[in-house]
C-alpha cells in the first residue's frame, strides 16, 4: 500500500488547526478543479486534494492517520495497523466517492457502508458522478474526453472507447472492468461539444436500479496546417509575390479536398479569404478561412539577386513603411 | 470482463439539442426549484413563459452540469456560481482567440539596431 503524505497534499504541516486545513484546501480545490483548471494533471490533483481534506477535516479520521507515524514518505509502502479500517468504517461515502478515493484510503478506512446519501465529492471530465441522486441505486455518471483528429471530425464515423467502469459486486465491494464501446461520431462535430450517452454510465447497484449516464467530452488533435474554431477552418495559404500582384488561381487544401482559389489582383499578406460552407459539415456548415501569406523565393543565385535587383530599380518610389512614416 | 455494444448513437449536447425541464433535471440530478433558481438567476435563459413550456438547450444541459459541480465541489452559493460560469466562458473564449493569434506570430530572431 503506498503511502499518502495528506498534509503535503494539502501543503500544510502535520500540526495545522482546522481552519488552516480548510482553508488550504478552499485554494487548493479551486485552483484544481476539472472544470476551472487547464492543467493536465488537474483532476488527479483534484482528487488527491479531496481524499486529503476527507481525512485531515474528520478528527477521528485524522487521528487514525496520524497513529500511522511521520516517518513515511509518499509512495513508501505501509502496512495499515491491525483493525484499522478495512471494514464498516467510511458510511457517507457515496459510490462516486469511495470510487474516487486511493487503496491507501480504503485500507486506513474501509469501504463499507457504500451508497450513502451524500452525493460524490469528485467530479470533471474522467472524473465520476454528479447525480444529487434521487434514486437509492443509480449507477454514476461518467465523463470521458474523446480525442478526434480534424479529418474524423469532418466525415464522422464510428470510434472504439475502452472505459474502465466501477462495478459494485454482490459483497457491495467496488471492482473495475474494461467496457468496450463503439461510439457513432457526426459528421461536423466541434471541439468542446459533449455527446450523451443515456444509461453507459456506472452501473446502478441493488436488482433493476438504473445505470448512469456517459458523457464524452470532444477535444481535437493538433493538426499539422488546418485550426479549427467552432466549425470554421482556418488556413495560411502561403503565395508567391507574382500571385499575390496580378492575381491567380492557386490550389487550396480544404478538409474535402484540394480546392483552385482565385487569388484577386493586388492581395497583399495577412489579407483573409472566406471560402463558404468549406469548413466542418453542418447547417449552416462552417467556412473556411484562408489567410494569404507572400512567400519570396530564396535570392540564392546571380540570377536571383539581379530579378530582385530589377524590382527594386523599378519601384524606386515604393515605400512600404510609409504607413509608419519612416 | 468487457462487454461490446455495437455503434451507439449519442445526443449532441449542442444548440439544437432541445430538452423540457422535466428532462433537465432527470439528466442533471437536480430538482425543478432548483432549475427555477437557475433561470431567476439568469443563469439559464430558456425559451417559453412557464416551467411546463420551458425549453432548455444542449449548451444549456451542459451549463447545468457545470454548475451543479462548482456548486458542490466548491461550495458556492447560487450568485457565486452564475459569476464563475461566465468568467468560465469569457477565459474559454480568450483561450481560443489567444491560440489563434499566438498561431499567427511567425518566428522570432534578435536584430540589430543603430542610430
Amino acid at each position: 500500500m503506498e503511502y499518502k503524505d495528506y498534509y503535503k497534499i494539502l501543503g500544510v504541516s502535520r500540526e495545522a488547526k482546522p481552519d488552516e486545513i480548510k482553508a488550504a484546501y478552499r485554494k487548493l480545490a479551486r485552483k484544481y478543479h476539472p472544470d476551472v483548471s487547464k492543467e493536465p494533471d488537474a483532476e488527479t490533483r483534484f482528487k488527491e486534494v479531496n481524499e486529503a481534506h476527507e481525512v485531515l477535516k474528520d478528527p477521528e479520521k485524522r487521528a487514525q492517520y496520524d497513529a500511522l507515524g511521520s516517518g513515511w514518505q509518499s509512495g513508501d509502502h505501509v502496512r495499515p495497523p491491525p483493525g484499522g479500517g478495512a471494514r464498516g468504517r467510511a458510511e457517507g461515502f457515496s459510490q462516486e466517492e469511495a470510487d474516487q478515493f486511493s487503496d491507501f484510503f480504503s485500507s486506513l478506512f474501509g469501504m463499507g457502508g457504500m451508497g450513502g446519501a451524500r452525493a460524490g465529492r469528485s467530479s470533471g471530465v474522467g472524473g465520476a458522478g454528479m447525480h444529487a441522486d434521487p434514486f437509492a441505486g443509480r449507477g454514476s455518471d461518467q465523463n470521458a474526453r474523446i480525442r478526434l483528429s480534424l479529418e474524423e471530425a469532418y466525415k464522422g464515423g464510428t470510434r472504439q472507447l475502452r472505459l474502465e467502469v466501477p462495478d459494485i459486486d454482490a459483497q457491495g465491494q467496488v471492482t473495475r472492468r474494461t467496457k468496450t464501446l463503439n461510439v457513432r461520431i457526426p459528421a461536423g462535430i466541434t471541439e468542446g461539444q459533449q455527446i450523451r450517452l443515456a444509461g453507459q454510465g456506472g452501473a446502478g447497484f441493488g436488482g433493476g436500479a438504473q445505470a448512469g449516464d456517459l458523457f464524452l467530452e470532444v477535444a481535437f488533435e493538433p493538426h499539422p496546417i488546418f485550426r479549427a474554431e467552432g466549425k470554421d477552418i482556418h488556413l495560411t495559404l502561403p503565395i508567391a509575390p507574382w500571385e499575390a500582384a496580378r492575381g491567380a488561381s492557386v490550389p487550396v487544401p480544404t478538409l474535402g479536398g484540394t480546392l483552385s482559389l482565385k487569388i484577386p489582383a493586388g492581395s497583399q499578406s495577412g489579407q483573409r479569404l472566406r471560402l463558404k460552407g468549406r469548413g466542418l459539415p453542418g447547417k449552416p456548415a462552417g467556412d473556411a478561412l484562408v489567410q494569404l501569406e507572400i512567400r519570396n523565393p530564396p535570392a540564392d543565385s546571380a540570377e536571383a539577386q539581379a530579378a530582385f535587383e530589377a524590382m527594386a530599380e523599378h519601384f524606386t518610389s515604393f515605400n512600404p513603411r510609409a504607413t509608419l512614416g519612416v | 470482463m468487457s462487454t461490446n455494444i455495437s455503434a451507439l448513437e449519442g445526443v449532441i449536447l449542442d444548440e439544437r439539442t432541445v430538452v423540457t425541464v422535466t428532462e433537465l433535471t432527470q439528466v442533471c440530478g437536480l430538482s425543478l426549484e432548483q432549475v427555477r433558481s437557475m433561470v431567476s438567476e439568469g443563469m439559464l435563459q430558456p425559451r417559453g413563459a412557464a416551467p411546463e413550456q420551458w425549453r432548455f438547450t444542449g449548451i444549456e444541459v451542459r451549463r447545468t452540469r457545470r454548475a451543479l459541480r462548482l456548486q458542490r465541489d466548491l461550495e458556492l452559493n447560487l450568485a457565486g456560481t452564475a459569476l464563475a460560469l461566465d468568467l468560465l466562458d469569457e477565459v474559454e473564449w480568450l483561450r481560443n482567440r489567444v491560440r489563434c493569434l499566438e498561431h499567427q506570430l511567425g518566428d522570432l530572431a534578435d536584430a540589430d539596431g543603430t542610430n
